[in-house]
């Protein structure tokens, strides 16, 4: 995601476009004006959210992260991030069914990319929900 | 006609329509439906960035799941401009119009 966001950032890239979307679908121009105000800092805030994912793991070895409430709605955010990208990268749909769409790619090929990304994206969507839990309760 | 009478018209009253300009008309802040975000990070991030309860924040996540957009904010173009680029940090798909 960092790289993505830093020496690979590319305008026509899909997952560029999603996370940073037109402010004016249907004027460019204006849409243009704004970003030279509001990207920097856009891009900013996400390269530093997923810092704070990388800052809060523990070292080698260690199983257990306590976040306080900023931390915890940094890594919302990031998690959030990460998930679009996959999302774009595995054509997720509305109507697609987690579940379904691993079982059936594991029967394609079992060693496929896809199957490790369509592990990660759901175990990002749970990991997501239950820090939502966690910081709502 | 000298002299005659003359027929008392009554004027029509024109109704008084004033065009808002279009500069004073209120811009909107959109969010658009898309498949990867969770419902409940939708409806967290509306109470967190607008101050709107659970249950405002509920119905406005439900309109923009199931009729694909809604109206999350309302004012002045500069104040939309800066909804829509605090949503985009929160990673939800936000567009400016003025309707």
């Amino acid at each position: 995601m960092v790289a993505l966001l830093t020496d690979g950032f590319d305008r026509a890239d899909p997952v560029v476009e999603r996370l940073f979307p037109d402010v004016y679908p249907d004027d460019p121009a204006s849409t243009a004006d704004l970003r030279q105000y509001i990207d920097g800092d856009l891009k900013t805030a996400k390269i530093d959210q997923a810092g704070a994912i990388l800052a809060a793991l523990p070292a080698a070895g260690g199983t257990e992260v306590s976040l306080d409430d900023e931390a915890a709605e940094a890594w919302l955010r990031a998690l959030n991030d990460v998930r679009l990208a996959l999302g774009i990268r595995l054509e997720v749909r509305d109507d697609m069914d987690i579940e379904e769409e691993l079982d059936e790619a594991v029967l394609r090929d079992p060693t496929s990319p896809r199957v490790g990304q369509l592990e990660l994206y759901g175990y990002l969507g749970l990991l997501q929900q239950s820090l939502l839990e966690a910081l709502t309760s | 006609m000298e002299g005659m009478a003359a027929p008392q018209v009554i004027p029509v009253e024109e109704p008084e329509i004033q065009e808002v300009p279009e500069r004073d008309r209120p811009w909107v802040t959109i969010v658009w439906n898309d498949p990867v975000n969770l419902m409940s990070y939708v409806t967290w991030v509306f109470q967190k960035l607008f101050g709107y309860n659970k249950e405002k924040a509920e119905k406005l996540m439900l309109d923009v799941h199931r009729k694909g957009k809604a109206t999350v904010s309302s004012g002045a173009r500069e104040r939309m401009e800066h909804d829509a680029s605090r949503l985009h940090a929160y990673g939800l798909w936000a567009t400016v119009d003025q309707p």
